[in-house]
């Protein structure tokens, strides 16, 4: 039995129209950060809801050996943590009280001092603190998002699945969330698979990344790796269509620098 | 500096004291509702009536056991039901606009009901006492059924089961008019009555209903609390925690139709109590729905209760249906409280 994550012959979308078809990812071991990569619409978030038993799929997703899909839903996402791309919505719920709804109507087993601690420990991580008492429809969109975040973080899964968990974040912020999950997977020991925009946060934080490409019937895994090796302007041209550089910068990090978008009719193999 | 969890915990304790105050508020209110009638009692009767019934004259005994008392506990009771109802379905259907009144509930009860008084149903089986509400809840409940199926049989989203619903409210206001169209003078006054929503009707049987009613559905949802309060931080989210959203909604929606439709069997038409009770609970207290669902009941029949009072005062000799009290002295008092709150934040 192989820990990690691994998919087989995995195909997901709508039942008419299968967005992906035939994705097969070698096990991934505990203790990475993976992340997933594409051009819009190619979908990642339907990958990540397929894995999370949220779509119907044909295939395998197996965590630790086990194939997910023989277990109750409730258990599979205990075991598998969520963030939907959607921010939690604008409610008079405070944050405290939506990290505590998120315990308690996933984890009935938690006691009441588990639970506290488990949030303490969370806002502790990300720098929430301050926001606690304050309701949902007064903290900005990427407040939300931090909390929505920490909902996911706080029930402590096997597997992270996070949808763009930075897409409403500023700079620091983006920093905050990727290194709190970093630590997370790394001493845990679990995994996490990040749906990014950003490619250098990718290149800055993952170990592994994964990328998907607009294909024709259907859209189909380009390529998989370490980020920088991945990661060359010929994949790029392929995956998003656009011109770009990747070089190192005064720290000797890659970085990914995209000049231009190209046009239908220039040359893409 | 203290921990998180004992902040949250003062914090939670003060909405507690809230909760507590409205309950002692509510207490007020049903001692002045026994108090007010066209007949004058003194204060001092009422407390010496209910504690030692046979201590008053049969005369007062009867107007305080029988008329008042009545009166207050159903007003208390439905104004519990419909709050309650409201905060559920607000809830469920993410809508701060939904209630049993906006979603055509009130308005299929109207129209059981006057099929039951035209048809001439009354005086052929139960008799009016009980056909007449029995008519109510069956149409209520078909309406809310009506709903359901949309939801389970399409998937529908909640915006469209919130358009059927206000669909449904236009269909079965038609229904009603067509309903009084038909309707003989006599008929139509019995209607109309109806429609304007009364505690006249009031009995200690039916106050048993009501209140059974309540107390099952009460207990019911405090099964779900967790999951509803989770539903509040958005449907995604619940999602990936496990909830099964389509089937908590179906439930809920099934519970609200429930005490709903009982309790406008037998009162009537009153509308503004299920929008605006879950309102007032959400600005006092929030949306965690440990506190959430006590305090919109708790709203709903401080409301009512009031209207009841009212409806014996305002014009004196005369007690008007209360269901014309809620709409014309709620609304303003409830535009002050939305408008002040906006201005303080």
């Amino acid at each position: 039995m192989s820990e990690g994550l691994e998919l087989r012959h995995l195909s997901a979308g709508y039942p008419r129209r299968p967005v992906l078809e035939g994705l097969d990812l070698q096990c991934i071991a505990p203790g990475a950060l993976v992340a997933l990569a594409g051009p819009n619409a190619v979908g990642k978030s339907t990958l990540l809801k397929a894995i999370a038993g949220l779509r119907p799929v044909h295939g395998q997703v197996l965590l630790d050996g086990t194939d997910l899909a023989t277990l109750a839903p409730r258990e599979r996402l205990r075991r598998v943590g969520y963030l939907p791309q959607a921010l939690p919505q604008a409610s008079s719920l405070v944050a405290y009280e939506a990290m505590l709804s998120a315990l308690r109507a996933s984890r009935a087993d938690l006691g009441r001092a588990q639970a506290e601690a488990a949030i303490a420990r969370v806002f502790a991580t990300l720098g929430l603190e301050a926001l606690a008492l304050r309701p949902l429809n007064e903290l900005s969109g990427g407040q939300r998002q931090m909390i929505g975040l920490a909902q996911v973080l706080v029930r402590t899964p096997r597997l992270l699945l996070l949808d763009e968990p930075t897409s409403a974040l500023d700079l620091r912020w983006q920093l905050q969330v990727l290194q709190a999950v970093r630590t997370q997977v790394t001493e845990g020991r679990t995994l996490a698979v990040i749906a990014v925009h950003d490619l250098n946060l990718a290149l800055r934080f993952c170990d592994r990344i994964v990328v998907l490409g607009q294909g024709r019937p259907h859209n189909r895994l380009l390529a998989a790796g370490r980020p920088a090796e991945v990661l060359t302007p010929a994949l790029l041209r392929d995956a998003y269509g656009v011109r770009a550089r990747v070089e190192r910068c005064s720290l000797g990090h890659p970085l990914v620098l995209a000049d231009e978008a190209l046009s239908p009719d220039d040359d893409i193999p | 500096m203290s921990s998180l969890a004992a902040r949250y915990r003062r914090f939670a304790a003060l909405r507690l004291w809230l909760l507590a105050a409205m309950a002692v508020v509510l207490c007020a209110t049903l001692a002045l509702d026994l108090a007010t009638g066209p007949s004058g009692m003194p204060f001092a009767d009422v407390v010496a009536g209910l504690l030692q019934p046979a201590s008053l004259p049969v005369e007062q005994r009867v107007i305080l056991w029988e008329v008042r008392l009545p009166y207050a506990a159903m007003a208390l009771l439905v104004g519990a039901s419909l709050g309650l109802a409201g905060a559920e379905m607000q809830t469920a259907l993410n809508n701060p606009l939904a209630s049993p009144f906006t979603l055509g509930l009130s308005a299929a009860a109207a129209v059981g009901a006057s099929i039951a008084v035209v048809s001439g149903f009354t005086l052929i089986a139960f008799g009016e006492n009980l056909a007449v509400p029995l008519a109510a809840f069956v149409m209520a409940a078909a309406a809310t059924l009506l709903i359901q199926l949309l939801a389970w049989r399409y998937g529908a989203t909640v915006d469209t089961v919130v358009l059927f619903g206000i669909a449904l409210l236009f269909s079965f206001e038609a229904l009603l008019w067509l309903m009084q169209f038909i309707a003989d003078s006599n008929a139509l006054q019995q209607i109309v009555f109806w429609t304007m929503g009364s505690l006249a009707r009031a009995t200690w049987n039916k106050i048993a209903i009501v209140a059974a009613v309540l107390l099952a559905c009460a207990l019911w949802s405090a099964a779900n609390v967790w999951s509803l309060t989770a539903l509040r931080a958005g449907e995604d989210q619940a999602r990936s925690f496990g909830i099964a959203v389509e089937r908590l909604r179906l439930i809920t929606l099934l519970r609200v139709s429930l005490l709903a439709a009982t309790a406008l069997a037998f009162v009537g038409t009153i509308g503004f109590v299920g929008l605006v009770g879950p309102h007032i609970a959400r600005l006092l207290l929030g949306e965690d729905h440990r506190s959430y669902l006590p305090g919109s009941a708790l709203a709903g029949a401080l409301m009512l209760s009031g209207a009841s009072i009212l409806s014996k005062t305002l014009v004196p000799g005369v007690v008007l249906p209360i269901g014309i009290i809620t709409a014309l002295v709620g609304v303003p008092m409830f535009m002050a409280l939305v408008l002040s709150r906006r201005r303080g934040v």
